[in-house]
């Protein structure tokens, strides 16, 4: 392994590499699929109802945004570990526990972008709906619909979350070789084994898909533009 | 144009209709009756209440003090009525997308909307532009395409706020020369303007409004004629109403 230079790993398409790589996706995939569905209705919610303590909400949301990702996987190892209060789930150092972790992460996220997004919308729709007679279900589905392309980016920015992080992760699932071992983890217990190869290998493959990640944002935005205007 | 039968929501009665919000009387003692015929032109200084008024014959915003009734009624649902803001806000879609989207709005069976969305876009004249977006239309074919969504209500009353402010002349014709076949073809026109030419062009009547109170009420010639009130004399003289 040590004479092998990185990139070739990369192109040589290295099994055990490629097994982390397929591991970090679905990991992530999977929590932003969860998180978006729990932090776009969420944000809906809150940017179009008014309650008591509305604005408080708001700001924790934002602030959430920020979350330590080390102080949820504790969080989250603390509730599945054998003696917390979901240990006999027993899935701590599992990849379903770091699904977990990771839509606590993005759920925030997206449900704050999405709040931001609807809301906005909802201030320059709210008039010229009423002019048309618009109620409230077709009200919430136009705003929605009209704002698909900016939801699309907060999911992205959502995954890209997910996908980079390894606080939270490293916590909860353990880092196990051919079990819960991602590409952030890889890197983390490559580099301070001073194995720099297949750490430098697995965070070019990093870089490549948050680079991905963005440029299908950034299509995302244009598509919009061109179809929405 | 196929004759139409008698609306539902005409004549619409304000009967000492008063709007404030905090300390500001947005409209104030307002008694006045719109009923079927040429258009209405509402003319008057920022703020003398003219948008107020139209959203208030809308429906949009329920007076303070008083009682608005359309047809003889207190609450008429507004699906006869369709108005045009005064900075129309284009949905994120198409212009097409636009039209179907009101007529959708409107009750309008899916399998009628592409016909009459087409129909529509071409009464505004941008049946070429149907599948662009519609914010990168121009000032004018936005607002054009506002009326066609308007239009799509099918409505007996037409409310329109400043539908030419910041047009050039060839855009304001154009949307005059629509504004006057919707008149004609039987749906009554209530606008606000700001441009004296225009009310002189299109109006049937006009009102004069001044701080939220109607000052003056009278046929288009003989307002421009021979106002009745110094006030009306002073605007029209081009002097400043404060």
């Amino acid at each position: 392994m040590e004479n092998v230079s990185a990139l070739q790993l990369v192109f040589t398409g290295d099994p055990a590499l490629y097994a982390i790589v397929r591991l970090s996706l679905l990991v992530s995939l999977s929590a932003t699929c969860f998180a978006a569905l729990l932090g776009a209705p969420i944000g809906a919610l809150i940017a179009l109802t008014r309650f008591r303590g509305r604005e408080p909400v708001i700001v924790a949301l934002n602030a959430l945004m920020g979350l330590p990702p080390v102080v949820v996987g504790l969080t989250v190892y603390l509730l599945l570990s054998r003696s917390g209060p979901l240990g006999a789930w027993g899935l701590l150092f599992t990849p379903a526990a770091m699904v977990v972790a990771q839509t606590i992460l993005v759920t925030p996220i997206i449900a704050a972008l999405t709040r931001q997004t609807i809301e906005d919308l909802w201030l320059e729709y709210r008039e010229e709906l009423a002019g048309m007679g618009v109620g409230p279900v077709r009200r919430v589905t136009t705003l929605l619909w009209d704002a698909r392309f900016s939801l699309v980016t907060a999911v992205l920015a959502g995954f890209g979350r997910a996908a980079a992080e390894v606080g939270s992760i490293i916590i909860v699932g353990g880092n196990i070789e051919g079990f819960t071992r991602t590409m952030t983890t890889a890197i983390a217990l490559e580099t301070s084994k001073g194995n720099l190869h297949l750490a430098i290998g697995l965070g070019v493959v990093l870089l490549g898909i948050v680079l991905l990640i963005n440029t299908l944002a950034w299509g995302v935005r244009r598509a919009g533009e061109r179809v929405a205007g | 144009m196929s004759a139409r039968v008698p609306s539902v929501d005409l004549p619409i009665e304000f009967a000492s209709v008063s709007i404030r919000v905090g300390a500001a009387r947005l409209l104030d003692d307002i008694s006045l009756t719109i009923a079927a015929g040429p258009p209405t032109v509402l003319i008057g200084p920022n703020g003398s209440g003219k948008t107020t008024l139209l959203r208030a014959a809308m429906g949009l915003v329920a007076p303070t003090g008083g009682r608005i009734r359309w047809g003889g009624r207190d609450a008429a649902p507004p699906t006869r009525r369709a108005i045009m803001l005064q900075r129309p806000v284009m949905l994120r879609r198409s212009c097409q997308g636009n039209v179907r989207y009101a007529l959708a709005a409107a009750g309008v069976a899916s399998a009628e909307r592409q016909r009459r969305s087409g129909e529509l876009l071409r009464r505004v004249g941008l049946e070429d532009r149907a599948r662009r977006a519609a914010r990168r239309l121009s000032g004018g074919e936005q607002q054009r395409l506002a009326l066609a969504r308007a239009l799509a209500r099918n409505p007996d009353v037409l409310f329109l706020d400043e539908p030419t402010a910041s047009l050039d002349p060839a855009a304001t014709k154009a949307i005059e020369d629509i504004v006057r076949s919707v008149s004609a073809s039987g749906v009554k026109v209530v606008m606000a303007t700001h441009d004296l030419g225009e009310a002189r062009r299109l109006a049937g009547e006009i009102l004069l409004l001044h701080r939220g109170r109607l000052l003056e009420r009278a046929p288009v010639e003989g307002f421009f004629g021979s106002p009745a009130s110094e006030e009306a004399r002073r605007f029209l003289a081009g002097e400043l109403l404060v």
